[in-house]
C-alpha cells in the first residue's frame, strides 16, 4: 500500500512503488485528464504538479511522490494561478485537438506559481511540451497574458 | 485527396431505427427530441427505401426544455473546429445562437453521409464545403418545423410568425414561445418539403463568417474532454501489444512465456497476427509484461500485406528513387516538349527528395471492444469514417454491420491517421482479444508500437527539367515523380487511372508555362502508406515551388516577379500573391541584415490544395547550423468562410506541421528496422522553433475550398527558397536538417 495526496485527498493505493504515477491516476483513480503521449518524458502530456512544481508523471514512480502534494488538471482551477491560466486558455482559444492541453495548462501553472511575471525567455525555457496541432503561439500569448496581469500571482 | 478518393462500401439504403429516441443516444431524461416529421408508416417506407442524408432533423438535433441544443455532428472533431463550424451553420438557419449548442460526433448511420450527399469521411478538408448547403437546409427545416408548432401553440397564422434566436415570435401581439417549449409540439408535425425551405440571405448572417468561440475550449482546458484512450466500460481489461519488428513476421515462439504469465497482474498472453498481446486488469502490468516478452519472430509462409524486407534502408531507397528509370505514366501534358527544349536558350534539371513521415498525433491509438449478450459489438475508437470502420469491424468480428455500434470520442489529433489502414489500427486486435477472453478489452498502442505500425506519408524523388527562352522565362517544365501514392499504397494495388494523391501539387499548378509534362514512375514503397495532412500536396508543392525558384535563378529572374508574370491574367492568384507580400510589408528577398545582426532571407511558395489557394512567405536565418524561421506570412483564399478565428488557428497549425516536415522530421529505416520509435528520436517541431505566424484571409467569392490542410503545402517551399537564397545554394530535399 502506498499513500498519496492527490488534489488534497488522501489515497491508499495497492500498487507497486515503481508504477508510474500516470497510470495510477488514469486507471486506478479514473483521472483521465492527465494524458499518455510518449511514456518517456518527451511530450509533457502527462504533466502534473508535485508540491507545486511540474513533473512528467509517465516517468514518476509512485514511491517518489509518496507523502507529497500532487495536483492534477482535475483540480487545477482550485489553485488561484491555475484558475487564471485556464481562463487565459479560454480567452486565447488555445486548444485545437486538446490532447496536450492538460499538460500545457499544468506546465504554465507551475511556471506562473514560481514566477508571477516571467519574461519571454523564461516562458520559452519552461513551456517545452509538444503540441502536434502547433498551438504554440496561442500558448505563448495566453501565458504572457497571465504574466502581465497585475499583482502577485 | 483533392479529388474524391473512393466511395466507402456503405449501403446507402440500410434500414434504420426510426423510433423517436433511436436517433439520439443517451438523451437526458425529460429532453425532447425535435420533430419526427413523418407519420410512422411513411417514415418506415422512407427508411426502408433510402434516407436522403442530412434531411431528417431529429437525426441531428435535440432541443431541450432549457433551450439548449444538442447537435450530432456528421464530422469528427479532432482540433479542426468542425463542431463549432457545424453549430454556426445550423444555428444560423435554425435561428439559434451557436453558443447554446453542445455537439457530439454522430454514430454510424445513413443520415450522416453528407459529404456531397453520398458518403462520410472527416478528411480531405471536405467537411464544411461538402455539406454547407445540406447543413444550412437542415437548420432551416428545423426552424420551419418550430414555426409550424408555434402557429399551433400561439393560435395565429404561420405567416404572422417570425423567429428570434431561440424563440418563435408573434410580433403583432408580442407573444412568443421558446424553441424548448415548442420542441415537443414540433415533434409530430410534417417536415417541410424541400421547396418550402428558405435560406437566409448571406448578407444577414449573424454567425456564419464571424469569429465564433470554439464550443470545446473549456473542456479541453480543464481535462474534461473525452478521447478514445479515456474510454472505460464495466468489467474492462487492459491490453498491450508487442508488434513484430518487421511487418509480415509472425510470432514463432515466446522463449520466456512462463515468466511472462507469472508476472504480477498478468491475466493472459495471446499470440495475434504479427503481434504478441498481454491482457491484465491494469494497463501498466500488461505493458510491462508484453515488453519483457522475448519473442522469436518467423517469416510467414503465406503471402502477407506489404511485408517489410530485411535489408530495407531509407537512405538507399532515396537514392534508388532518384535514379530509377522506367515507364513514365503521364498525368498532365501540354504543348510540344521536344520543340520547346530544342529551341531553348538555356535548360536545367534537378532532382528532389522527400522523406517518410509519421502522423505523430499526440493521442496514441486505442480501441475498446465489448461483445454484448445480444450478439452486438460496441467499439470505441478514434476514426475519421464511422461507417467504414463499422463495415470493417463487422468483417473482423464475423457479424453483420448493423450489429456493430461505433463510438467516436474526440480525436487527439488525426492529420490523416485514423482511416482504415491494414495492420495500422488496433481495433482488429481489440476485437480478437475481447472475443477470446469473454470480457471487454481496451487496447492502447504504446508510442513505440504506434511509430512501428503507423502508415507513413510516402517518400518520393522528382526529376525536373525546364527550358528557358532568351529572356530567361520558362517555356517548358517537366516533372517525373518516382513514387507510390497513398491511395494505391493503402489499396496495395494500382487503380485504372493514376493516383491523384501521388502527384497533386506537381499537377494542378496554375502557372502559364506553355509546354509541360507531369508523370509518375511507379515504385512500390516497402513501408505501409497513408494520407498525411495535405496528402500529395504536402511534398509536391515543395518540389515544384523550389524548382520554380531554381528556374528563376537560372533565368536571372526575381522569384516574385516571375510568379506574377506566370500568373498574368489570373486575377485571383495575382491578388493572393500580392496580398501575402503586402502582409509581410513588401518583397524583401535579401539576404539582408536584421536589426539583431543576423543575416536573413525570405522565400515564397504557392499552392492550390483542396479547393483553396494559398501563398506563403518565410523569413529565415541560420543559428548554430540549424534553420531558424522567424516569421511566416500566409494569405489563404478559400472562396468564402465560416469562422475566421478557426481559419487563423488552422493556418497556424498547418504552418507548424509544414515547418516540422521541412526542418526536422523523418522516419528512418535501416536493415528493415524502424530507427526512432518515440519522440526522443523522431523529432517534431518544438515550441522554441515556432515562428510568428501572420494570416490574411482573402474571400474571392470562388466556390468554397477546404481549410484544415491547405495552410501546409506552401510553407516548406517558402522556407527552402529562403534558405537557398540565404546560402546561395539550392535546397533539394526534406528535411533540411543540419546545414553544413
Amino acid at each position: 500500500m502506498i499513500e498519496l495526496t492527490i488534489n488534497g485527498q488522501q489515497q491508499r493505493l495497492d500498487a507497486e512503488g515503481d508504477t508510474p504515477l500516470l497510470w495510477v491516476l488514469r486507471d486506478d483513480l479514473g483521472m483521465t485528464g492527465t494524458k499518455y503521449g510518449c511514456g518517456v518524458a518527451q511530450c509533457g502530456a502527462c504533466s502534473v504538479l508535485v508540491d507545486g512544481t511540474v513533473m512528467r508523471s509517465c516517468v514518476t514512480p509512485l514511491e517518489a511522490v509518496a507523502g507529497r502534494q500532487i495536483t492534477t488538471i482535475e483540480a487545477v482551477e482550485k489553485d488561484p494561478v491555475g484558475s487564471r491560466v485556464v481562463e487565459a486558455w479560454v480567452k486565447h482559444q488555445v486548444a485545437q485537438c486538446g490532447y496536450c492541453q492538460s499538460g500545457q495548462v499544468m506546465a504554465a501553472t507551475s511556471l506562473l506559481k514560481q514566477s508571477a511575471h516571467p519574461k519571454d525567455d523564461e516562458i520559452e525555457a519552461a513551456m517545452t511540451n509538444l503540441c502536434r496541432c502547433g498551438t504554440y503561439n496561442a500558448i505563448k500569448a495566453a501565458v504572457r497574458d497571465v504574466a502581465s496581469q497585475g499583482g502577485k500571482a | 485527396m483533392n479529388q474524391m478518393v473512393k466511395l466507402p462500401e456503405v449501403p446507402l439504403g440500410d434500414p434504420v431505427n426510426v423510433s423517436r429516441r433511436g436517433f439520439i443516444t443517451g438523451a437526458a431524461t425529460g429532453a425532447l427530441v425535435l420533430g419526427f416529421g413523418l407519420p410512422v408508416g411513411e417514415a418506415r417506407a422512407q427508411g426502408a427505401a433510402k434516407i436522403a442524408p442530412g434531411t431528417r432533423v431529429p437525426a441531428f438535433l435535440e432541443i431541450r426544455p432549457d433551450n439548449s441544443i444538442r447537435l450530432l455532428s456528421p464530422f469528427m472533431e479532432g482540433g479542426q473546429g468542425i463542431w463549432t463550424a457545424m453549430a454556426q451553420i445550423v444555428g444560423e438557419e435554425l435561428d439559434a445562437d451557436p453558443s447554446s449548442f453542445t455537439v457530439e460526433n454522430a454514430p454510424a448511420g445513413p443520415d450522416y453521409l453528407v459529404v456531397f450527399g453520398q458518403m462520410r469521411i472527416t478528411g480531405g478538408s471536405f467537411s464544411v464545403r461538402s455539406s454547407y448547403d445540406t447543413m444550412r437546409k437542415l437548420g432551416a427545416s428545423g426552424r420551419a418545423m418550430l414555426l409550424q408548432a408555434g402557429a399551433k401553440k400561439l393560435g395565429v397564422p404561420l405567416a404572422e410568425l417570425t423567429t428570434e434566436p431561440g424563440r418563435v415570435l408573434h410580433k403583432a401581439s408580442g407573444r412568443s414561445a421558446t424553441y424548448g417549449e415548442l420542441a415537443p409540439h414540433a415533434l409530430d408535425l410534417p417536415a417541410p418539403a424541400p421547396a418550402q425551405i428558405t435560406l437566409r440571405d448571406p448578407k444577414t448572417f449573424r454567425w456564419i463568417g464571424k469569429r465564433q468561440a470554439r464550443l470545446d475550449i473549456r473542456a479541453k482546458s480543464t481535462g474534461k474532454a473525452q478521447f478514445s484512450i479515456d474510454t472505460k466500460v464495466d468489467g474492462m481489461l487492459h491490453a498491450a501489444v508487442q508488434h513484430a519488428p518487421r511487418l509480415g513476421l509472425l510470432v514463432g515462439k515466446v522463449t520466456n512465456e512462463a515468466e511472462i504469465k507469472a508476472m504480477k497482474g498478468v491475466h493472459s498472453v495471446h499470440v495475434l497476427d504479427g503481434a504478441l498481446a498481454v491482457v491484465a486488469p491494469r494497463y501498466w502490468h500488461a505493458r510491462r509484461a508484453v515488453e519483457a516478452a522475448k519473442v522469436e519472430w518467423v517469416a510467414s509462409t503465406a503471402p502477407t500485406y506489404r511485408p517489410m524486407p530485411a535489408d530495407f534502408s531509407t537512405e538507399a531507397f532515396a537514392k534508388q528513387l532518384a535514379t530509377t528509370q522506367g515507364k513514365e505514366e503521364v498525368a498532365e501534358a501540354a504543348g510540344d516538349m521536344a520543340a520547346a527544349f530544342a529551341s531553348a536558350k538555356v535548360t536545367l534539371s534537378a532532382t528532389y527528395n522527400s522523406q517518410y513521415l509519421n502522423h505523430a498525433q499526440l493521442e496514441p491509438p486505442s480501441a475498446t471492444a465489448r461483445f454484448n449478450g445480444d450478439g452486438t459489438l460496441d467499439l470505441w475508437l478514434p476514426n475519421q469514417a464511422p461507417e467504414m470502420f463499422q463495415a470493417e469491424a463487422a468483417k473482423v468480428a464475423g457479424i453483420a454491420p448493423e450489429k456493430v455500434k461505433i463510438h467516436s470520442p474526440l480525436l487527439g489529433g488525426f492529420f490523416g491517421r485514423h482511416f482504415i489502414y491494414p495492420h495500422g489500427t488496433p481495433y482488429p486486435q481489440a476485437i480478437e482479444l475481447a472475443r477470446r477472453i469473454g470480457a471487454p478489452v481496451k487496447l492502447i498502442w504504446s508510442r513505440e508500437e504506434e511509430f512501428l505500425r503507423d502508415p507513413l506519408r510516402p517518400m518520393a524523388a522528382v526529376r525536373f527539367r525546364a527550358a528557358l527562352d532568351a529572356k530567361g522565362l520558362p517555356t517548358a517544365i517537366e516533372a517525373v515523380s518516382i513514387t507510390e501514392g497513398p491511395t494505391e499504397g493503402i489499396a496495395d494495388k494500382r487503380g485504372p487511372k493514376l493516383d491523384d494523391s501521388a502527384l497533386e501539387g506537381i499537377t494542378g499548378k496554375k502557372y502559364a508555362i506553355p509546354n509541360k509534362r507531369i508523370a509518375q514512375i511507379f515504385v512500390k514503397s516497402p513501408t505501409t502508406l497513408a494520407y498525411w495532412r495535405s496528402v500529395g500536396n504536402s511534398m509536391n508543392d515543395f518540389f515544384y515551388e523550389t524548382f520554380l525558384d531554381e528556374v528563376a535563378d537560372k533565368g536571372g529572374q526575381d522569384p516574385y516577379a516571375l510568379r506574377l508574370h506566370l500568373l498574368e491574367g489570373n486575377a485571383r492568384l495575382t491578388n493572393l500573391l500580392k496580398a501575402v507580400v503586402d502582409l509581410a510589408g513588401g518583397w524583401k528577398p535579401g539576404p539582408f541584415t536584421a536589426p539583431d545582426g543576423s543575416k536573413r532571407a525570405r522565400g515564397l511558395g504557392m499552392a492550390s490544395p483542396f479547393g483553396t489557394e494559398t501563398a506563403a512567405m518565410a523569413e529565415v536565418s541560420i543559428v548554430d547550423g540549424q534553420v531558424k524561421v522567424h516569421d511566416v506570412w500566409q494569405a489563404v483564399d478559400p472562396g468564402s468562410i465560416v469562422n475566421p478565428a478557426i481559419i487563423e488557428a488552422q493556418v497556424n497549425s498547418a504552418v507548424a506541421l509544414g515547418l516540422s516536415q521541412v526542418l526536422v522530421e523523418q522516419a528512418v529505416y535501416k536493415d528493415g528496422l524502424r530507427e526512432a520509435r518515440n519522440f526522443d528520436g523522431y523529432s517534431v517541431l518544438r515550441p522554441d522553433m515556432m515562428p510568428r505566424v501572420h494570416v490574411r484571409i482573402v474571400e474571392s467569392g470562388a466556390p468554397m475550398g477546404g481549410i484544415g490542410e491547405p495552410g501546409l503545402p506552401a510553407v516548406p517551399p517558402a522556407v527552402a527558397n529562403a534558405v537557398s537564397r540565404l546560402l546561395g545554394k539550392r535546397m533539394r530535399k526534406m528535411p533540411l536538417g543540419q546545414i553544413a
